[in-house]
């Protein structure tokens, strides 16, 4: 044998080595450091140029000084060798520099697997449409470099046909296997915790500008669907943290445990399901009010609905709310006093207004009255470029600038009822949402990100007083695009309003819903869901491997079956052949002619020889002379002839 | 496959045991090469000859010729041959105030191209067109070769000096390619003891005579190749494509070649069917020129092409 030289490439195969390391390490660039591409991206250029030159690849000491070099700068850059994103650093690397020494097979089936293998990371960085068709594509290549040096010399279409095929062919098994396999929550690998950093969202803090500064994010923070029509827009309020402690300029979530909420509902129940973003904290952001929470879920004390851990990837949960509601008619004297509580001094112009208002009123309720009205009457303005404040900031803001946005009044208001004797508090969530006609779903984003008041009165428990409502009401009902002046820096993208525009961004988005809700988020729920269609009701992981093990085999038999389908089924003549040599126990190799055989025979049984010389005489004139059913029937009689003689 | 052509295909010269052993007892020892030059003739294809000077291919060649009775030219190919050496020109005859053309040696029945790879492209291309084609195209006139026509071209290890070897495209245009190589010890040594063979070889007395050719290959052409044959030399033809030792694959018209090859040897071995023997039997001769290595610029290694056919199986 020829090993060696078998062995090498030949000229036209590393080019698709090429295109395969490309496309399994070019999305990478947008994540990993500059240095490392343009270090991969030399040494790409580098194997490119010998290849094109027909040159020696460098020799082993070069390598190892490289390799040397790129390992200490990795360590130098992330500190570590070990995670996630070094990992991936040290794969992309030694992609480039194993394309430097490639002379044999095997170093190109090396290539091959380490492409596929690095294609698998690109999902630890993102699950997006794009990402995935890429990565299709990049498969696709990856598979043609493979295919292209196991098939010999074949042309490039006919090569990248040959992939697209056995990447189809793969299809029924990957189905299969996805829609089959058990379920594990969470992502498989484990995600380690730098996953989540830079996260938007609500957070336990609010001071004048958090708010404002999370409007600018264009990001969908939850996705919502209806079960029955959606409720009007101005009754969406999706309840975060509630704060509750004040120190003068930051309003901070209260630690205090309370006791259970009493809610009562006044109008008919809706119910929902809800598909959060990853936001890295522990809030559901439910519906005001909340009647019924999915399993493992609470209530705060202060309505509030919150899971057990941080949500830390795209997680779905079925809700049941009510909008006309009353909530604790009976209230701790503790939590009453807590939310009457405001720093010792400070502000003293608001407090004195808090105290005239406290005058003139005969209830609490006129208290509200008066306040909103203030905020109406007075030139106050909806800004999210508010200016900077000073050291009493309620008092700046409510008596000098009068210009700001949902949390400088909501923590106005709140202020001043407290300082008026009435019990209030601070909420924090999202208002609105854009109700998308495609796929009927209620995209809720960051923009939508609101604060507003919530204020106790004897027999009526906590009510929702929203300020800013009585400054910028179009807020409220119809969003904050209608809401802010023109100039102010909301995303582009929210802003524009051609129809047409928003048409298109209405399809792609319901596109990366779909996406989203049916083959990211494919869970445990779905995966139930989907067989309890099917007829199987109690789902548990003995059922799930026993239909996998029917359904892997039902393919990999309908293949065989295929497979046999196509086959040249076995002329008569044949079937004669095979049962002559299995009765003498000999075999004609696939590439010895009959003739050759019956000579084998001569030498080796000169006993068996005439008999075996009368059965190859029949069989190859029943096979390769003009068809006569005579020649058939002298091979079977010839084959009847011979001895029966098995290998013992 | 009608009737009549069964009949014919029937209808077997006496013997060829006589013209095989007339042709061996010139050329000795290389029974096989002999019965692949007169199966390359039944079959209708031309053949070339490569190798060293002096290993009898010339006399091969004059042998063919004389047993065949066909009437023999021989074109000697050198470097400062010209096309119309070849293929003959027109000449003044005063006598009648016109031009006459005086046919070139390519106007034979038999006619060896020896040392081809010595004389310039331009002129290999007139004489392989003219194989092409069956006609000679000569000052706008165009003249039909002799029927049957035959070329037997013989030439150098293309590695010696002042040789032009032939590009792919003609070498596709010889139904086969052998070699001769140094004769065995015996035959050396008879060789020896009784002198050149040549002057033996002019001096034969036909065993047939031309006309009977062409129905000799008519007969041939005739010989029955069932579906698994034509299986068995499709997988060849696949397998030559899919094979990583071969720069390209048989082409279509290589298939057809070895198809026809098989159909002679085995009417030679006085069958009406072609069995996969015939096949595996001229498989090199009618391959190897005709593929390259995948490695190297040469043809590909008789090694590989016996790899290529112990690797397809016999359908």
């Amino acid at each position: 044998m020829n090993q060696k030289r078998d062995a090498s490439l030949s000229r036209e195969q590393p080019p698709w080595l090429f295109a395969a390391a490309i496309a399994a390490t070019a999305p990478h660039a947008l994540a990993q450091p500059l240095w490392l591409t343009a270090f991969a991206a030399v040494l790409f250029a580098w194997a490119g140029w010998l290849w094109w030159e027909d040159r020696r690849l460098p020799g082993r000491w070069v390598l190892m000084v490289l390799t040397v070099a790129g390992n200490l700068a990795i360590l130098a850059e992330y500190r570590t060798l070990f995670g996630r994103e070094p990992g991936v650093a040290l794969l992309v690397m030694f992609m480039a520099l194993k394309l430097l020494e490639v002379r044999h097979r095997r170093d190109a089936v090396v290539v091959v697997m380490l492409a596929y293998f690095l294609l698998l990371t690109h999902y630890l960085h993102s699950q997006e449409i794009a990402v995935g068709l890429w990565l299709i594509v990049a498969l696709w290549l990856v598979t043609a470099a493979l295919t292209r040096l196991h098939a010999g010399p074949i042309e490039r279409r006919e090569n990248l046909r040959l992939a697209g095929t056995l990447l189809l062919q793969s299809l029924p098994m990957m189905l299969v296997l996805y829609l089959l396999f058990p379920r594990i929550s969470g992502p498989l690998w484990g995600l380690p915790e730098d996953a989540h950093t830079g996260r938007t969202g609500l957070s336990e803090r609010m001071n004048p500008g958090s708010i404002a500064e999370l409007v600018t994010s264009g990001e969908v923070a939850f996705r919502v669907r209806f079960d029955g029509p959606p409720p009007a827009r101005r009754l969406l309020y999706w309840r975060g943290p509630v704060l509750e402690d004040f120190d003068g300029t930051t309003w901070q979530r209260s630690s205090r445990r309370l006791t259970e909420e009493v809610v009562q509902a006044d109008g008919p129940a809706i119910t929902y399901e809800s598909t959060l973003e990853a936001h890295g904290q522990r809030w559901l952001l439910a519906l005001d009010a909340p009647l019924a929470l999915p399993e493992g879920a609470s209530l705060d004390g202060r309505l509030a609905a919150i899971v057990a851990r941080p949500i830390d990837s795209r997680q779905r949960f079925r809700l049941r709310a009510a909008t006309a509601f009353r909530f604790n008619l009976q209230e701790a004297p503790a939590t009453l006093t807590d939310n009457l509580r405001l720093p010792t001094a400070g502000n003293p112009r608001a407090r004195a207004l808090a105290r005239e208002w406290q005058r003139q009123a005969r209830a609490p309720e006129e208290l509200v009255d008066l306040a909103l009205r203030h905020f109406n009457r007075e030139a106050f303005h909806y800004t999210l470029r508010p200016p900077l404040l000073g050291r009493d900031a309620i008092d700046d803001f409510l008596f000098r600038s009068r210009r700001g946005f949902c949390e400088h009044y909501a923590s106005s208001f709140v202020f001043l009822m407290r300082a008026a004797g009435l019990p209030a508090r601070v909420v924090s969530g999202y208002q609105g949402g854009e109700f998308n006609p495609l796929d009927g779903y209620l995209v809720v984003r960051q923009s939508e990100a609101h604060a507003w008041a919530e204020v106790w009165f004897a027999g009526r428990g906590w009510t929702r007083v929203d300020p800013t409502a009585a400054v910028a009401p179009e807020r409220i009902e119809q969003g904050i695009v209608s809401a802010l002046p023109a100039g102010e820096p909301l995303p582009a993208f929210l802003l524009n309003r051609a129809d047409w525009l928003r048409d298109l961004r209405h399809r792609w988005e319901a596109v990366n819903n779909t996406w989203n809700q049916y083959i990211l988020g494919y869970d445990g729920e779905r995966q139930r869901q989907f067989l309890s269609q099917l007829g199987f009701i109690n789902v548990d992981w003995r059922l799930l491997a026993t239909l996998l093990g029917i359904a892997g085999s039902g393919v990999l038999a309908t293949i065989l079956l295929l497979n046999l389908w196509h086959r040249p089924r076995l002329d008569a003549a044949r079937r004669l052949w095979r049962r002559a040599q299995r009765r003498i126990g000999l075999n004609c190799a696939p590439q010895e002619t009959p003739l050759a055989f019956a000579e084998r025979v001569r030498r080796t049984d000169p006993a068996l020889a005439p008999a075996v010389d009368a059965v190859v005489r029949h069989y190859l004139l029943a096979r390769y002379a003009r068809t006569d059913p005579e020649h058939l029937a002298a091979l079977r009689a010839a084959v009847n002839r011979l001895p029966r003689r098995r290998i013992v | 496959m009608t009737h009549t052509k069964t009949s014919k295909a029937d209808n077997h010269p006496p013997d060829f045991a006589p013209i095989l052993a007339a042709a061996n007892r010139i050329i000795l020892g290389k029974p096989q090469e002999i019965r692949l030059a007169v199966a390359c003739l039944l079959a209708g294809g031309h053949l070339l000859i490569d190798d060293l000077p002096g290993l009898g291919k010339t006399t091969l060649a004059h042998t063919l010729a004389a047993l065949f009775g066909l009437d023999f030219s021989r074109i000697q190919f050198t470097a400062d041959l010209l096309p119309a050496d070849i293929t003959g020109v027109s000449i003044y005859d005063r006598g009648q105030s016109s031009f006459r053309f005086v046919p070139g040696p390519v106007f034979a029945q038999l006619v060896l191209a020896d040392e081809i790879n010595r004389a310039t492209p331009k002129t290999q291309s007139a004489l392989l067109e003219a194989m092409e084609e069956g006609q000679v195209t000569s000052e706008g006139e165009t003249r039909r070769l002799p029927r049957p026509f035959f070329v037997i071209a013989t030439q150098n290890p293309a590695h010696q000096i002042g040789t032009f070897p032939l590009p792919e495209s003609q070498l596709d245009r010889f139904l086969m390619r052998i070699e001769l190589g140094y004769p065995g010890r015996d035959a050396e040594r008879e060789l020896l003891r009784s002198g050149g063979r040549r002057l033996a070889a002019e001096s034969l007395t036909p065993l047939l005579v031309a006309t009977q050719l062409p129905a000799l290959q008519e007969a041939v052409a005739a010989v029955h190749a069932a579906d698994p044959l034509i299986d068995y030399v499709q997988a060849l033809v696949e397998a030559s494509r899919q094979n990583p030792a071969f720069r390209h694959g048989l082409s279509p018209r290589a298939g057809l070649a070895l198809l026809a090859a098989a159909r002679a040897w085995a009417w030679l071995a006085g069958r009406d069917m072609v069995l996969p023997d015939d096949v595996q039997a001229v498989f090199p001769a009618v391959a190897r020129h005709r593929l390259l290595a995948a490695h190297g610029d040469g043809m590909a290694a008789a090694g590989d092409i016996a790899a290529l056919l112990a690797g397809v199986a016999i359908p």
